[in-house]
């Protein structure tokens, strides 16, 4: 169910850029399709990861929108270090992608 | 607890099978899932409700909390929203959107040299204001912005 999730992380200068694309429908349960109310579905949980350490978690709710896109950034990476990604939605539903700070 | 989560998050890659009971209604999402969400504050239908729930009622206003979004957003069903926090020894960071159904839409905890920086998309049933939280040294510091939808972005 999950679909394509694009990473990139990027030096800026003193810190580092990551953004992440996730692919998800983030149901919000008011939705209604051919007159049924569409259930909730959408992620809960993600967490960002530099070289096997955690460095951001995100609790969210469905008033994320589809698709979310997020930005964080951190210091201290270098070229090459590691970066992970990883999502929870509130059906067990997960997906990570990896990516190389460039 | 970290080694918990990803037992978790690896656990809910084989269960497919879950997933799809799940889908059918058969088993409660919330008992399936076992990663930090604070339900209580998601679920919270005020502000002011969503604060407590959040262990951070009466947060102190602060100038020091930087919000760019749109003034006038015309499609409440993404409205981007960058959020940096200059209060020394911030850790985290929530976003809520006042008059929204269930106004929080996400909390974000920062270490291991992540900055209090956040840029997330977030829908906005219409116009309100969207009041930012920042937790630096166990207390609680707010700001807002004001932001106009011309569509609303829940239900149809």
């Amino acid at each position: 169910m999950a679909g394509p999730m694009k990473a990139r992380a990027r030096m800026r200068g003193n810190y580092t850029d990551i953004r992440v694309l996730m692919s998800h429908p983030m149901e919000t349960g008011l939705r209604k399709s051919k007159g049924k109310v569409v259930p909730k579905h959408f992620i809960r949980n993600l967490t960002v990861k530099l070289n096997g350490k955690t460095v951001v978690e995100g609790e969210i709710s469905q008033a994320v929108s589809r698709n979310p896109v997020f930005s964080f950034r951190v210091g201290g990476a270098k070229k090459g270090d590691k970066v992970e990604i990883s999502w929870l939605d509130n059906k067990g539903d997960t997906n990570k992608t990896e990516t190389a700070v460039a | 607890m970290d080694e918990a989560r990803r037992v978790v998050l690896r656990g809910a890659g084989a269960t497919g099978m879950l997933a799809a009971a799940l889908a059918a209604g058969l088993l409660k999402p919330e008992r399936a899932i076992a990663a930090s969400w604070n339900k209580a504050a998601f679920d919270s239908k005020s502000t002011v409700d969503a604060l407590q729930k959040m262990g951070a009622a009466n947060p102190q206003n602060t100038g020091d909390i930087v919000i760019e979004a749109p003034e006038i957003a015309e499609n409440g069903a993404v409205v981007p929203i960058e959020i940096s926090s200059k209060v020394p020894g911030t850790t985290s960071i929530a976003v809520l959107v006042e008059k929204n159904p269930q106004p929080l839409a996400g909390q974000f905890q920062f270490m291991a040299g992540a900055l209090p920086f956040v840029k997330v998309n977030v829908k906005m049933g219409g116009s309100s204001l969207v009041r930012v939280v920042a937790q630096a040294g166990g207390k609680y510091y707010t700001a807002t912005k004001e932001i106009k939808v011309t569509l609303g972005g829940c239900g149809g």
